[in-house]
């Protein structure tokens, strides 16, 4: 079974102590107070931070040593049998996505693109961008990156499932996978190295692949010129050697990306997990923050690096006036072609009878 | 063994089949004809496997009940059940099993003999077969398009007006075509149909062997019944050519200014009716649409079935020869003839011969015949050409 | 024999009469496991006066007739148990009448759900009926007449609830018109304030006349209308989710389903609740409400409420459901039955055991899909079994498990709904005997010659 590489040392020599003091959701002022809480979950004592918190990532990218406070609030969580979210939605996320033996694999080359276990990757691929490749990808329960039973406490699921994972995709042969979602990008870089778990081939995200196709198309770009807000969700935490990407796409494509108090290390999680662990009103709190946010500062609109949060999202943007729109639709736009992703419209009832007038 | 006889015990009889999207009335032309739900696709089906159960036995009502189904796949479209696309491939499937075993009614019969003997369903002379082209280029190797123009078109007195319009169209913009003339032959869509699936590779193998020593590559059809199978079907009888129908070519030729729309309007209200061979066979809604809306004064407006929902006129599978559904004012074509009315339109628009003809009668029938004029596009398009 | 073919000729035109095999051999069974039987003759007529005819000529000739609108009540109700004639109602289907005001449609016999709905959304579109999840082809009067259930039974009761009038062509071929409508043109109640004549005929399955003409409730439809999904995995909690969520007065249809598969329904209840409202803030706060009731389950954690995505949503809202259709085709058989017996909800836990424990002894794929009636009175319990239609042994297996859920539920305070002939017997042994000999005295009055859907509620 593999272990959390987890140094203490290095908690005991932290002074900023980044994890507890910058989280969004725990009042941590005093650094003192933070320090002390924090070596009662290392020390594997009861700690209210492991009732409280939302698992919104956010301590993965704030620890200066890389050293996974996140992660070790998991371990600790399912060591106690503290459940984040309530135990029958614990249980259909760990039946859902256990491999069934369905699954689709195409004519897998060099390089192959990840569905992980995600159909609504299927509509945004498309189009020139991804001519050359679409034919060899994957989708299936036997490809799910896992990362989503860091919201439910459940790291022994990781530690059983991903290592099946890594060895399925690495069977099919490619040398590197371009991952269509970011937590799949953040499983292999991330999560399976704080494991020891090794990863056979190399892992490209989603962005880096865009960037690279667009700078072979580029003479086909006609500039958006247009204003954008990114949705920076919860898994990009976990690879923010990514984020560059976001600003280089956009500087390719002719969109500005507003400037918000929301973005970046700030930023929101799309709150849908938060919604089903600590209830609607903190859900509709932030999500409200989030949208205003992007409203305020003039985004026509609102990128998403993640389906979920599209789902969760997507209403409320159009609500506020603001266009959503995943980042690889984004891209399609400027290259003249339409979008592959349309709006569900029939799956958001107020909003299809505002749009009908009725 | 074909698929359907280890399939169709999945029909479930829920009757979804019989409705539009919407439910607001019955889509499926044998069951509103008859009413009966063995007319409908699950009372057919049920009846197919009771057939291979030996359930039932073979009489010459149980044929009349197989072949009144037009194909029309309504059924297709609204069944809820993962085997939705194989419905129609089923019922095809059990009539060849029954030509093969001779047991097919003799309007059926009768029909496959005249395309044998003669090349057409209508049992008229080949020599008579390009009558109506009044010297229309005949297709030379090099020419951009094959015209295939079909057995309606060439010898229906209704759907040759058609052909003349399309023909007079395409003349204008200067579009390399022709036609085969008299060696045309039946396109075999119907026989396919039917499930005389030998004289179907019989005329694959002809007709593709001709446009093969002609060069052809390109055929644009009058009709969408002969798109439908040159399309689908002959690429595995080895035919593969690049299909259109007509209303693409055109739609096609106006985007490119190749044909020079008149400034004048003739206010008039269309409606379009949606043949199922252009429409849910194969997804081509917007073209013939977008035909009538460029031409100045032109008001389009739906009928209540549009699209995927049209009602079909009764015509397919060959009916519009055998006629099975013929005979009541709850005929098909009558009721889609009274649906138009209902519009406030003056002109109902159709995209194939098999509809013109249907519609036309039908039109008659319902006395409506000097309230409701029937043109095929290419005829609306000629005729706000020449008022210019 | 052939004189009555004659005679049926006459009354409703040749085309509209068959005696051939294939009308024969497809009217003579359902889509359920009951063995079928063929009728004589089937029969289309347009009018009650029609209808009239028929049932004169019947009993002249003493020839059985049973009555049919979509037939999808699957448990052979529509089966002529004694050939005879059957009646296919269908093509007497006209809306006559939608009373704005009143709140009420008046309808004949043949019309559909399917055309009701399409009707009402196009021309009365802040009015709504109670739908069943049945395929649209099935009709409003059949539904009523074996007390079938809707979206606004929750709210409601049963959809025979919601009937505000009939009217009725007697065994003996005379009309009557049950309810307000026998005093005026109005079809406003079906009974009250006088003797409530309307359960001489709903529940009889055209055994004591046949219903022509039907006044249906309407209801606001409101223009916004959502879903919200609330798991938990202990059975013995979901009575008191239902009566918290009933009690808010807030929603409109709650259905608990469970089944072993797809895998994300493994060892969870899933209790979808509907909420309509006519803006977003009546929504909201009606959700707001959802959620607080449930408030302490959440908080202990042994339930919550999931987020259903927008992709997921369409097929929640759809009315009726194409879902429930496809169940008969999770074997790839084209089959499935269920047994529904109408319960106290406090059951739920008990039936569904006994739902798992008849699915493994007899190794079949099961589902349960428990309606709640009337906020709380009862609950519509399914016991769904699929098969697969060539495989006559499967068949067999889940005709035995019904008919032993049907068994249990009648031990357990169960009454069955819409029973086979076999489950009317059970019922009748159980019943109150005085009951039964009302029944059986109401059954001989209107139906003399016993000619109207022999076999059915034969009260010996």
């Amino acid at each position: 079974m593999p272990e959390l590489k987890f140094d203490k040392t290095k908690c005991a020599e932290c002074k900023a102590i980044s994890c507890l003091v910058k989280c969004q959701y725990i009042d941590f002022k005093d650094k003192d107070k933070a320090k002390i809480e924090w070596q009662k979950v290392i020390n594997g004592e009861d700690s209210s931070v492991l009732e409280a918190c939302t698992t919104c990532y956010a301590c993965e990218e704030y620890c200066p040593f890389g050293n996974h406070p996140f992660y070790m609030i998991v371990e600790r969580q399912e060591e106690k049998g503290i459940l984040p979210a309530p135990r029958p939605i614990v249980t259909m996320w760990i039946n859902q996505c256990e491999p069934v033996g369905r699954f689709m694999v195409g004519k897998i080359e060099e390089k192959a693109l990840s569905y992980c276990f995600l159909p609504q990757l299927n509509a945004l691929v498309g189009g020139k961008l991804f001519e050359n490749i679409a034919h060899s990808s994957f989708f299936g329960q036997e490809f799910f990156c896992n990362v989503v039973y860091l919201h439910y406490a459940k790291m022994s699921i990781i530690k059983d499932r991903l290592p099946k994972v890594i060895e399925n995709i690495a069977k099919l042969g490619m040398k590197e996978v371009i991952c269509l979602h970011d937590e799949c990008y953040g499983a292999f870089t991330s999560l399976a190295p704080a494991y020891g778990i090794e990863v056979p081939f190399k892992p490209i995200h989603y962005y880096e692949f865009l960037y690279n196709r667009l700078k072979e198309l580029k003479d086909e770009i006609k500039p958006l010129n247009v204003k954008a807000a990114y949705q920076r969700n919860c898994s990009a935490r976990l690879s923010t050697q990514m984020d560059h990407f976001v600003d280089d796409i956009f500087g390719l494509i002719g969109v500005e990306r507003v400037q918000r108090e929301y973005d970046h290390e700030n930023g929101l999680c799309c709150a849908e997990i938060i919604r089903m662990a600590k209830g609607p009103a903190m859900a509709n709190d932030l999500q409200k923050k989030n949208i205003d946010d992007m409203v305020k500062f003039g985004a026509k609109y609102c990128v998403f690096n993640c389906p979920a949060c599209y789902d969760s999202l997507a209403e409320k943007v159009v609500k506020a006036g603001m266009d959503p729109i995943h980042m690889i639709d984004l891209c399609r736009l400027a290259l003249g072609e339409e979008r592959g992703q349309k709006l569900p419209l029939e799956g958001m009832p107020a909003l299809q009878v505002a749009m009908e007038g009725k | 063994m074909h698929k359907y006889v280890s399939q169709i015990h999945r029909c479930f009889r829920c009757g979804y089949c019989k409705f539009p999207t919407d439910y607001s009335s019955f889509n499926c032309p044998s069951y509103r004809r008859f009413r009966f739900d063995s007319y409908s696709t699950g009372g057919r089906l049920w009846l197919i496997y009771a057939w291979l159960k030996g359930e039932i036995e073979w009489s010459e009502h149980f044929a009349e009940i197989l072949y009144a189904c037009t194909t029309c796949k309504n059924c297709t479209e609204q069944c809820p059940m993962k085997f939705a696309p194989d419905i129609v491939d089923w019922i095809i499937e059990a009539r060849s099993d029954m030509v093969e075993k001779g047991k097919i009614p003799p309007r059926v019969s009768r029909f496959f003999e005249a395309v044998y003997g003669y090349g057409n369903p209508l049992k008229l002379l080949r020599s008579d077969r390009s009558a109506w082209s009044n010297g229309t280029k005949i297709y030379a190797p090099g020419d951009e398009y094959l015209l295939y123009v079909g057995c309606l078109g060439s010898y229906d007195e209704n759907a040759q007006k058609m052909a003349k319009s399309l023909v007079h169209v395409l003349e204008t913009t200067g579009v390399s075509f022709g036609i085969l003339g008299n060696d045309e032959e039946c396109c075999g869509n119907e026989i396919y149909l039917l499930g005389e699936m030998g004289l179907f590779q019989h005329l694959v193998e002809k007709n593709s062997q001709k446009f093969k020593e002609l060069g052809v590559r390109k055929i644009v059809t009058l009709s969408p019944h002969a798109y439908n199978t040159m399309k689908n079907n002959y690429p595995a009888f080895g035919g593969s050519f690049e299909l259109y129908h007509y209303t693409q070519l055109l739609n096609d030729l106006i985007e490119k200014n190749q044909i020079k729309l008149p400034q004048a309007r003739i206010a008039v209200k269309v409606t379009y009716h949606d043949p199922c061979f252009l429409g849910r066979y194969n997804n081509i809604y917007d073209e013939p649409r977008q035909i009538l809306q460029s031409i100045p004064g032109i008001k389009l407006v739906e009928m209540e079935r549009n699209r995927k929902d049209a009602f079909c006129c009764g015509g397919g599978s060959g009916n519009f020869i055998t006629d099975l559904l013929a005979g009541s004012a709850d005929s098909p074509a009558r009721v889609r003839i009274r649906e138009a009315y209902e519009t406030g339109a003056e002109t109902l628009a159709v995209a194939c011969p098999s509809c013109l003809t249907m519609l036309t009668d039908a039109v008659k029938a319902e006395d409506l015949d000097d309230k409701l004029a029937v043109k095929d596009v290419s005829q609306i398009l000629k005729e706000s050409l020449s008022a210019t | 024999m052939s004189d009555v073919y004659n005679a049926l000729q006459k009354i409703v035109g040749k085309d509209y009469v068959s005696n051939q095999a294939e009308e024969r051999y497809f009217y003579g069974r359902d889509p359920g496991l009951m063995p079928p039987h063929e009728p004589d003759y089937v029969v289309m007529p347009k009018t009650t006066e029609e209808v009239q005819e028929i049932i004169k000529l019947a009993n002249r000739e003493k020839v059985p007739i049973t009555p049919k609108g979509g037939g999808l009540a699957l448990t052979g109700l529509v089966i002529p148990l004694k050939g005879g004639i059957v009646m296919d109602l269908k093509r007497m289907d006209s809306i006559l009448e939608v009373n704005e005001k009143a709140g009420y449609a008046v309808i004949e016999a043949g019309v559909t759900q399917g055309a009701l709905k399409s009707y009402l959304q196009k021309h009365h579109p802040r009015l709504r009926h109670s739908m069943p999840d049945s395929p649209p082809i099935a009709t409003i009067v059949a539904n009523a007449v074996i007390h079938g259930q809707g979206r606004l039974s929750q709210q409601r009761g049963f959809n025979s609830d919601m009937v505000s009038g009939l009217e009725v062509v007697l065994g003996t071929g005379e009309i009557c018109r049950i309810g307000s409508c026998a005093l005026s043109s109005r079809w406003f109640s079906k009974g009250p304030p006088l003797p409530d004549l309307s359960g001489l005929f709903l529940g009889w399955f055209g055994g004591t006349g046949v219903i022509t003409k039907l006044g249906m409730k309407l209801y606001p439809c409101k223009k916004i209308r959502d879903a919200m999904l609330f798991l938990t995995d202990k059975a013995d909690l979901v009575p008191e989710v239902i009566r918290k969520l009933a009690y808010t007065e807030m929603i409109e249809d709650i259905v608990v389903t469970a089944q072993p598969l797809p895998p994300r329904f493994k060892g969870n209840f899933y209790i979808l609740l509907y909420i309509t409202g006519d803006s977003e803030e009546e929504i909201e706060f009606k959700k707001k409400m959802a959620w607080e009731a449930l408030r302490v389950y959440f908080e202990s954690k042994d339930g919550g409420f999931v987020s259903v995505t927008p992709d997921m949503k369409p097929s929640f809202l759809a009315m009726p459901s194409k879902d429930t259709t496809r169940f008969a085709d999770v074997s790839k058989g084209g089959g499935f039955e269920y047994s529904g017996p109408i319960a106290p909800i406090d059951k739920y836990q008990l039936y569904l055991e006994k739902l798992e424990e008849l699915a493994s002894k007899y190794k079949l794929f099961y589902s349960s899909a428990a309606r709640v009636i009337d906020g709380g009175h009862s609950m519509m319990f399914s016991f769904s079994y699929t098969f697969n239609r060539a495989n006559p042994d499967e068949m067999k297996r889940a005709k035995t498990a019904l008919d032993e859920a049907a068994k249990f539920a009648l031990k357990e305070d169960g009454v069955i709904w819409k029973p086979n002939i076999d489950e009317q017997r059970m019922v009748m042994e159980k019943m109150n005997p005085t009951t039964l000999k009302v029944m059986g005295s109401i059954k001989q009055l209107l139906d003399p010659n016993g000619i109207m859907n022999p076999g059915n509620w034969e009260v010996k």
